[in-house]
């Protein structure tokens, strides 16, 4: 069976890991406002009143909302394809995956999609008022998006699950990152060791930032 | 040293195959593994039993026809080491060895160990050649290269075209074996002519056959028994850009 559908092979993986660097970009962006709420909710509230009010953020979400859908979509049908190319497997398959995590970069992808759709059930689909009772309001009548936060990261079990998330997140993007770079030729020997060390710094330096907060709150340390 | 062996066996290519269990014994630590199966071989034959068929020529290491999967790893356990130059000695003495053939669709078993590789042969002709008239024989100093890009081109002419890298990849994957094949023309004068077209052409045809997608697990260049690096899969993906944007 062929492996042309959807491009040529090299042309789904540099549209994957254009994507891919794309989405890791927004996860700083992310991971910055996020960290808002560790300083105060009023700076919170004001980062996250500005992406949903300025223009520009409100039409690149779009961007973004694509960004997402094109690397999911070509996430499984390379996959697909994948698993077509090898209809019997081995009796006995040693790990040999020098990126370790490149191994369930399908199965952490998927978890983390079902995460993605319950984050946004969360806070985003809240905030537009399609769900849910909407967003509380300060003092002053406008919108408190950090007590909304502050609220569900009460629950431990959300908690929990927020974190085992966001460490399957960290594999992802252990691999992800610099197979981004190999998938667009930028692999010299000079600087691939500096680009593999950056993917792994960046993909725990994410994890542990994005899963400090829910716990400094849930045992009120913020 | 004696041996439990897990062999697959497969009359023919439509016959379903199954694992057969196999016991040697005195074998020597200094034999050779297709040695072994040679010895193996010898015993059914005098049994009247159908000898295993596996593929083998040089014995050398650097024909790339022997093809085994060995407990899991192409080629065996040993790093960068064909078949044919793994000895016993580094196996466990009573140890179960399984041997299975390469696993990739367009590698269909023809027979017990031997796969139909034929399709490296077909993205060769896609473009893995210089058409250019070279002439009569140019003084070896005419074209100067410098050395490092000489071995690197050389490095990937290392290539000897088993399959262990698809073999290997958990995807089945052929872009270690094209890489090396676009490379070690790419890298050289002579080569970079017919650069363009070339990659175009080489991965168009590793698509049509349906080898897998690269997703960058590495395992290629652990396994290939002659170290070929996947600095080479950048570099195609390089010229392959440069290719379709050019």
């Amino acid at each position: 069976m062929s492996n042309k559908p959807f491009y040529s092979s090299i042309t789904k993986k540099i549209i994957m890991s254009l994507m891919g660097l794309f989405l890791i970009t927004f996860l700083v962006v992310h991971l910055t406002l996020n960290s808002f709420l560790l300083f105060s909710n009023d700076l919170f509230n004001a980062g996250a009143h500005f992406m949903g009010t300025d223009p520009f953020i409100q039409a690149f979400q779009w961007v973004l909302f694509a960004g997402f859908a094109i690397h999911i979509f070509y996430g499984i049908v390379l996959q697909i394809q994948n698993w077509i190319s090898r209809p019997k497997g081995y009796k006995r398959r040693a790990f040999m995956e020098q990126s370790p995590f490149s191994k369930y970069m399908i199965y952490t992808g998927l978890l983390i999609f079902i995460f993605l759709i319950i984050h946004l059930g969360n806070f985003f689909f809240v905030k537009m008022g399609w769900i849910g009772n909407g967003v509380p309001l300060t003092s002053n009548g406008e919108e408190n998006m950090a007590e909304l936060v502050r609220n569900l990261f009460q629950h431990g079990g959300y908690v929990a699950f927020y974190v085992i998330m966001f460490i399957l997140m960290g594999f992802h993007l252990d691999h992800a990152f610099q197979s981004a770079f190999q998938t667009l030729g930028l692999n010299h020997k000079t600087y691939w060791g500096f680009i593999k060390g950056l993917s792994r710094a960046y993909a725990i330096v994410i994890t542990i930032g994005f899963v400090i907060i829910p716990l400094f709150i849930y045992f009120k340390i913020v | 040293m004696n041996f439990k062996l897990k062999i697959w066996r497969q009359a023919s290519p439509n016959d379903k195959g199954q694992f057969v269990d196999y016991e040697v014994h005195d074998i020597s630590s200094d034999a050779s593994f297709l040695e072994m199966i040679d010895i193996l071989n010898d015993e059914l034959v005098e049994k009247g039993e159908d000898p295993i068929a596996f593929d083998h020529d040089c014995r050398e290491g650097i024909c790339g026809m022997c093809s085994m999967f060995i407990n899991g790893h192409p080629h065996g356990p040993e790093a960068a080491t064909t078949t044919c130059q793994l000895h016993m000695r580094k196996f466990k003495d009573g140890e179960t060895i399984v041997i299975e053939p390469w696993r990739a669709r367009p590698f269909p078993v023809i027979k017990d160990l031997i796969v139909d590789r034929s399709a490296f042969d077909e993205i060769i002709r896609a473009g893995g050649f210089i058409s250019v008239t070279t002439g009569g024989v140019p003084d070896a100093n005419a074209i100067p290269i410098k050395k490092e890009v000489a071995d690197l081109a050389m490095d990937a002419a290392a290539c000897i075209g088993c399959g262990a890298c698809v073999a290997a990849c958990k995807n089945a994957s052929a872009m270690l074996f094209v890489s090396a094949k676009v490379s070690q023309f790419a890298l050289l004068p002579q080569g970079k002519v017919e650069a363009k077209d070339r990659v175009k052409s080489m991965v168009a045809k590793m698509d049509e056959l349906g080898f897998g997608n690269c997703t960058n697990t590495y395992a290629c260049e652990a396994e290939c028994p002659k170290e070929i690096s996947i600095t080479n899969i950048a570099r195609m993906n390089r010229q392959f850009i440069g290719a379709k944007l050019g």
